[in-house]
């Protein structure tokens, strides 16, 4: 396999962003072999170099991205649905009735995704009726611990694929703790939390540490411990006296005890919990650690290059280490908030809800920036949440939603084939000249 | 581990030029194996006896059963791998290398003592052979069309985590086409067609975003694995559950027994009482082979993967070749998947792939990057996963869990350098950007 390197390619001018800590402020001055010269000999207006720096800026290819995906989506929408399917077969008798079917199913799916997610006008009052937005909240609480631990390893150039192990460790870990011991309020649920984290930690710890000391790399060796956990849990959940329930011959936990439960933070109508205070944390604990401590300065130097890092004095192989010890914990703060605030009535081996792989998509939208993350997150929750008030409202199937996250990821990691779509002029090049599409991103190593 | 050092028996001028390096680590975890083979036959013994079936009822030719005695087998491995050790470490201090026999030897053993031991135990002590080794081979059909993938791609220089998603992509499209088609010989001809096709289409959209615009090879990968598995799984809900009877049951392929070859006892019935497809992956796993290392076009495959940049100094369109050999592997994988619904199971399902392109993957690290090797790796893989359905069925006392994760673990040893030396080709995963 090849040296660590910088898993998503970022603009020119990315780099800038990072560093403020936020992936869609205003867009960066466009970098590179930049000729701010007229073409045609007298200078542009401000409003056309203004006009140039929004269409040529990171912010604009995300938003292009997403709005792309949900067109792939809505189209994939009107191909399978039955009305539409009816109305075509006499198309050119009257072509009328396919375009409102196509109309009524996609803007009925999205109507539903709208309710889902943010707010539902048919509610008679405010509380019920900003209930979706509590749920999106919630969906979005363990998206945002995950993909920040994945975000945090992108930025020390590392690959942490194993969120789906490592949130199946902390779930057991965090659950064993949770209904096994009596403890008083408060102390239970701090020991609880800190165990499931330090039990992700120590998960991916496996995969820094064996980087570090035999190069392994940590994507394969992520993956791996992915099915290694989850036989583990497997196990684990069927063999009465560790995780199963007592009594009881199904694969699953007993209820965890109130003293664990995280409180909820809106009342007992509302789903969403204290563990999204916790990720709220979480971003700004990583934060600090990226853009205001020292070790967060040596991962993203090992990030940049671990050569030049090397040759400063930084011990590059303790950067893996401590790097991977940091994802995993904040991984672990997914699968914990999972176990003690999403599910608190036992849980079974399908507890990650490929969340794990989720947070890989929600860490390249977020740029690999705590505050990026923290958006990203809560866009893949409303996806999450009306998705399923989609599929129940409209009866389309939640994997579309799988469709949307995994093209969105695409479109973002390759700007070009955005900006070809849809004509934006690449950054750096002059207006009304002609350049190709593929500017020079990455060097070969 | 490793020592460096002269050959004492050697005269002192060929010494000066002749440095022999040996390992301990095959002594070494020939002693672990064994210390554990002790404790697990000896000391958790199992009384009784263990009878192998080496026949089917049907078999033209019957071999009679065997019936081992768990103490005397148990005995006899043990005494027979400490020999082994001691051999092995015999060989290496006198500075020879420890042949690739005598680790299959000793493998030999311990699996008969761990079959014997882990049947004795269990509620029907009978093991049967035929059906163990054929179910294994099938088991393996998909992980060696993946790893055979993943071989060629990797080789050209492209990462290929994709697998999962070209093996989930032929396995539905192959479902849908052979339905559609309903013929009971045309259907599953186009429909392993089809598959090719959705591996290739799959493996176009790997190659445009990893060649054309340098997005990171594994970040496609992961997320070319979510977008299929999103379709397939959108479709399935959409289009195929509420059309199953014209979409999605497709005829099965036959067996095609080979005359003559199909009657040899026990490895008669595993190899040559298969399905076409399975003897589509024996051609594929030797022209793949030949292919990679003894034609022009292997030659500039591997440049390409080892030093792009060497290879298009003498003239060979680097992005080209990547381009087109990753999709020539997609077809591959495609044709694998395929083996899940028109080979295997039928009707197509959500997620039936289940994480068999990873293990594909696995077997190519384990294979060293070498078709024949991560064929044979991905023949352990299936073995260990169908002995644990088999021991399941008998009802051994062994935790299933254990035995399936048993390829994953021996992965992430092999990666670590624990299992022979593992190197990669040199230039997998770097984007090649022309300057």
């Amino acid at each position: 396999m090849s040296d660590p390197q910088q898993p998503a390619q970022p603009e020119p001018g990315a780099e800038s962003d990072a560093v403020q800590g936020s992936a869609t402020d205003t867009a960066p001055p466009p970098a590179g072999p930049s000729k701010p010269g007229p073409a045609a000999g007298e200078p542009p207006s401000r409003w056309s170099i203004a006009f140039r720096e929004i269409v040529t800026g990171n912010a604009i290819i995300s938003v292009l991205a997403v709005v792309l995906a949900l067109i792939v989506g809505a189209v994939m929408i009107a191909f399978t649905d039955e009305r539409v399917q009816e109305a075509a077969v006499y198309f050119f008798a009257r072509p009328g009735d396919t375009f409102v079917a196509i109309w009524e199913s996609v803007s009925g799916a999205y109507v539903a995704f709208f309710q889902g997610s943010i707010y539902n006008f048919r509610r008679p009052d405010f509380i019920s009726g900003i209930r979706p937005l509590t749920e999106t909240l919630t969906f979005a609480t363990p998206l945002i611990a995950a993909g920040l631990g994945v975000g945090l390893a992108f930025r020390v150039g590392m690959f942490n694929i194993g969120g789906r192990g490592q949130m199946l460790i902390a779930a057991s870990a965090a659950g064993w703790v949770a209904f096994g011991f009596d403890l008083p309020w408060g102390i239970h649920m701090v020991v609880a939390v800190l165990a499931g984290m330090i039990g992700a930690a120590l998960w991916a710890g496996i995969a820094g540490l064996l980087k570090a000391r035999t190069g392994a790399h940590e994507v394969i060796v992520t993956i791996m411990l992915n099915y290694v956990a989850l036989y583990l849990v497997q196990w684990m959940l069927r063999t009465p006296g560790l995780l199963q329930a007592p009594g009881s011959n199904n694969p699953k936990t007993p209820a965890m005890k109130d003293t664990a439960i995280l409180p909820d933070l809106l009342g007992p109508q509302f789903n969403l919990h204290f563990g999204f205070i916790l990720s709220i944390g979480a971003v700004v604990l990583v934060w600090w650690i990226l853009d205001r401590s020292s070790l967060g300065f040596k991962f993203r130097a090992v990030g940049e290059n671990p050569n030049a890092a090397r040759v400063a004095g930084i011990n590059v192989k303790a950067m893996y280490v401590y790097a991977m010890l940091i994802s995993g914990a904040l991984v672990g703060l997914a699968g914990v908030s999972q176990v003690l605030g999403t599910v608190t009535t036992g849980f079974s081996s399908g507890i990650d809800a490929g969340i794990g792989f989720d947070a890989i998509t929600v860490a390249l939208l977020g740029r690999s920036t705590p505050w990026g993350i923290l958006a990203a997150g809560i866009l893949f929750g409303a996806f999450k949440a009306g998705g399923f008030s989609m599929q129940a409202a409209e009866g389309v199937p939640i994997d579309i939603v799988l469709v949307v996250q995994s093209l969105i990821v695409l479109f973002i990691a390759a700007p070009p084939l955005v900006r070809a779509i849809f004509r934006l002029p690449a950054p750096g090049s002059a207006p009304k000249r002609q350049r190709p599409i593929v500017t020079k991103e990455m060097e070969a190593k | 581990m490793t020592t460096v050092t002269t050959s004492p028996s050697a005269p002192v001028s060929a010494a000066l030029d002749k440095t022999v390096v040996v390992s301990w680590k095959a002594p070494i975890a020939f002693a672990v194996f064994t210390v554990l083979a002790a404790v697990l036959f000896l000391a958790a013994g199992s009384h009784g006896e263990a009878t192998f079936k080496l026949s089917q009822a049907n078999d033209v030719i019957q071999l009679p059963d065997v019936t081992l005695s768990s103490e005397v087998t148990s005995w006899v491995c043990v005494v027979l791998m400490a020999a082994i050790t001691v051999v092995s470490a015999l060989l290496v201090r006198a500075k020879r290398k420890v042949g690739i026999w005598l680790v299959v030897l000793f493998a030999a053993i311990f699996l008969i003592g761990f079959l014997t031991w882990a049947a004795a135990g269990s509620r029907t002590p009978v093991i049967p052979l035929p059906g163990l080794l054929a179910g294994a081979l099938s088991l393996s059909v998909p992980l060696i069309f993946g790893s055979l993938c993943g071989v060629i791609s990797e080789r050209v220089g492209v990462v290929n985590i994709a697998i999962e998603g070209q093996l989930l992509a032929g396995a539905f499209t192959s479902a849908v086409v052979a339905s559609a088609v309903g013929n009971a010989i045309m259907g599953p001809a186009l429909g392993m067609i089809a598959a090719s096709i959705s591996g290739v289409l799959v493996a176009f959209v790997l190659a445009a975003f990893s060649i054309k615009y340098y997005v990171d090879q594994v970040i496609v990968g992961v997320v070319l694995n979510v977008l299929v598995l999103g379709l397939t799984s959108f479709l399935f809900s959409q289009v195929l559950a509420p059309n199953a009877a014209v979409l999605n049951s497709p005829p099965r392929l036959e067996r095609l027994p080979i005359p003559l070859l199909s009657e040899i006892p026990l490895i008669g019935p595993m190899f040559f009482r298969q399905t076409i497809i399975v003897y589509l992956m024996y051609i594929a796993v030797a022209v793949v082979y030949i292919g990679l290392f003894h034609t022009r076009w292997g030659l500039r495959l591997r440049s390409v993967g080892e030093h792009p940049q060497a290879a298009d100094t003498v003239g060979i369109n680097v992005t080209g070749t990547r381009f087109w050999n990753v999709s020539l592997a997609g077809a591959i994988a495609g044709l694998g998947g395929a083996f899940f619904t028109l080979g295997s199971v039928g009707a197509f399902n959500k997620e039936m792939t289940a994480g068999a392109g990873f293990i594909a993957l696995a077997a190519v690290i384990f294979g060293q990057w070498d078709p024949i090797k991560a064929t044979l790796a991905a023949l352990l893989f299936g073995f260990a996963s169908n002995l644990q359905n088999t021991l399941g069925v008998i009802g051994s006392p062994v935790p299933s869990e254990f035995m399936l994760m048993l390829p994953y673990l021996i992965t992430i040893l092999a990666v670590a350098g624990f299992v022979g030396k593992v190197r990669g080709p040199a230039a997998a995963g770097k984007p090649y950007i022309k300057s």
